[in-house]
């Protein structure tokens, strides 16, 4: 259980980065972790206490744990890559045009 | 099986589109054009001609409990025949709009990931094909939304992928708790499941993809990125974006988890109603205030989505009638008013309301069809959006509603007073403006007359007749879970 909850507090964290950062790279740093808490949510729910990798070997005949949410985790962290990166890109670009990180500075879409 | 076509067509396009597309100006156009005509030729013998049976589609040939399925229903060809309409006309509307800006090929390939993504959140079913094709659909709507390259587009671009990003988490969580819970992720195996479980659940999963999908959908106190994003946008998108991606991955997702999954909670459905009427109230205030036009329209989004949310709260099946009819309605109407401000917008160099005048004569197409599109979103028979306001209103009185119904009437009337101004100040000023910097061709004229012609045409759809071969097979859908799952499953 206690696993859960901190796997629940990593996932807090990364909120309170997103709300209370003004900081752009902050933010992105704390989508990723964010992102890390989901990812590892999946893997804590298919975890069995002395099961072993999901490779069919012979011979061994100890139970597995359960190999898809693995294989949705591989997939969620490429499309976090891809968020990652256009996010770093628009961040660059948000730097040129402003000269700054400061997201309080950048607001000229008001209203 | 024609299912796939309508992933492989867009996706394909895409591809050869950045294969050769730097070489040659036109090819991109030509693709683009074609790829999304045989798409609207594809959903509309889908939805008139195989529309009356669910197919079932199983990828590579794996049973269900395995390997991942597509599913069009009644509700899915319905959506994706919104889908290609808008679609069409934004191709034939980018064509010369997006000439401007350089390097156009890019435009139309992101414009096909886009669509690609769209329909496959509409036809998979299964819960984490969606959120892989809900991912396409929108790395390639902030892109696009960048994609002016002027300072305001990445600061509104940055924004709506932070959101987008926090609403993917939440969605994952919540299949992640849907798999811990069901150790399945079809989703007719999750909606035959859920009722042997304990009641918790249904809250844990409806709470996370309430929030999460309710960020895409810009239900109100999730609304803060819509007016940043979809005012920044090039014109065909942003009618993209307001006309189709907030209710393909919004609203129709929605349909499905909350309908035919987790089949209509009290809990949730108050939810709806609730958020429903506040976005109606709220967005439309927020929206008399403006005086850039598209961030206007913007605003008005969010104020016609809580008219779709109110009705699909009530889960009467005249509630989601009128939910589902001004689904449609919208898709068309904003779509059209977008073209009008991105016209107006290439022709005079500005969107202010402010500094526009009279120009019936300089650009009739443009003001006529301003006009009847106008009249359809704030509710003026024969057009279509008066149909479907008065049927949700309507239903909201029949089952026992009034302070909703008296809510809506409100939103309306205030919707028809924002629009007079916009009429007033924008089309029909006192000052008239002589010279334009660009013509209007074509293509973007013919975009906008199509568009206005289905603003009268679609108001026959609720016609006796007419209504019991088009939209009483979604209601049925909608309405029936477990058809949903043995249909699905094949029993």
């Amino acid at each position: 259980m206690i696993i859960y909850l901190l796997c629940f507090v990593l996932f807090l964290v990364g909120i309170y980065g997103v709300i209370t950062k003004r900081d752009l790279v902050k933010i992105i740093l704390s989508l990723a972790i964010m992102g890390y808490s989901a990812n590892l949510f999946l893997i804590l729910f298919a975890y069995k206490k002395s099961a072993l990798y999901p490779i069919l070997e012979k011979g061994v005949d100890v139970p597995m744990v359960d190999p898809l949410p693995q294989a949705l985790v591989l997939t969620s962290i490429v499309i976090e890559l891809g968020t990652t990166a256009l996010l770093v890109s628009l961040v660059a670009k948000l730097f040129q045009k402003y000269r700054t990180f400061d997201i309080t500075k950048i607001r000229r879409l008001l209203g | 099986m024609i299912l796939p076509f309508y992933i492989i067509i867009p996706l394909f396009t895409a591809f050869l589109i950045s294969l050769i597309g730097g070489k040659k100006d036109y090819a991109a156009v030509i693709f683009s054009v074609i790829s999304v005509f045989s798409l609207v030729c594809l959903s509309l013998y889908g939805f008139f001609i195989g529309g009356r049976q669910i197919l079932v589609y199983r990828m590579s040939a794996w049973d269900i409990p395995v390997g991942i399925n597509l599913v069009q229903d009644s509700l899915s060809s319905f959506v994706l025949v919104m889908i290609s309409i808008i679609s069409l006309t934004s191709v034939l509307f980018s064509i010369q709009y997006i000439r401007h800006l350089s390097q156009d090929w890019k435009y139309y390939a992101l414009f096909m990931l886009l669509l690609s993504g769209m329909n496959g959140v509409v036809l998979t079913g299964d819960l984490f094909n969606l959120f892989v094709f809900m991912e396409i659909a929108l790395i390639a709507a902030f892109s696009l939304v960048a994609y002016g390259g002027r300072a305001e587009e990445y600061e509104a671009a940055f924004k709506y992928a932070v959101m987008g990003s926090v609403s993917s988490t939440l969605i994952l969580v919540g299949i992640a708790v849907t798999y811990c819970s069901t150790s399945t992720l079809t989703l007719a195996l999750i909606a035959e499941r859920l009722p042997a479980l304990n009641t918790k659940v249904v809250y844990w999963i409806g709470g996370l993809f309430m929030a999460g999908f309710g960020l895409k959908t810009a239900a109100m106190p999730f609304h803060a990125w819509l007016p940043d994003a979809h005012s920044s946008a090039p014109a065909p998108i942003s009618s993209m974006l307001s006309g189709v991606l907030i209710k393909a991955l919004g609203i129709y997702v929605l349909i499905r988890i909350f309908f035919n999954v987790l089949g209509a909670p009290e809990l949730f459905m108050r939810i709806f109603m609730v958020l429903g009427t506040v976005s109606i109230i709220i967005g439309v205030f927020l929206a008399i205030g403006q005086w850039d036009m598209k961030r206007l329209l913007a605003y008005h989004s969010i104020s016609q989505i809580g008219y779709i949310l109110l009705g699909l709260g009530l889960a009467t099946p005249l509630g989601i009638l009128g939910a589902i009819f001004h689904m449609f309605n919208h898709a068309i109407f904003k779509g059209l008013l977008f073209y009008n401000a991105g016209a107006v917008e290439m022709a005079l160099g500005t969107r202010n309301l402010k500094n526009l005048g009279n120009i019936s004569k300089l650009l009739p197409v443009t003001s006529g069809t301003s006009m009847i599109a106008s009249l359809s979103i704030s509710g003026i028979p024969p057009f279509n959006g008066f149909f479907s306001k008065l049927i949700i209103i309507i239903a909201a009185i029949k089952s026992g509603h009034p302070v909703y119904a008296f809510l809506a009437v409100v939103g309306s009337i205030l919707t028809l007073a924002s629009f007079m101004k916009v009429q007033r100040y924008g089309f029909h000023g006192d000052r008239v403006i002589e010279t334009k910097q660009t013509n209007v061709g074509l293509a973007m004229n013919g975009a906008m007359i199509t568009l206005a012609v289905l603003c009268l045409v679609t108001s026959l759809m609720i016609v006796p007749g007419i209504k019991e071969s088009i939209l009483d097979p979604v209601i049925a859908v909608i309405l029936n879970k477990t058809q949903y799952i043995q249909m699905v499953m094949g029993r």
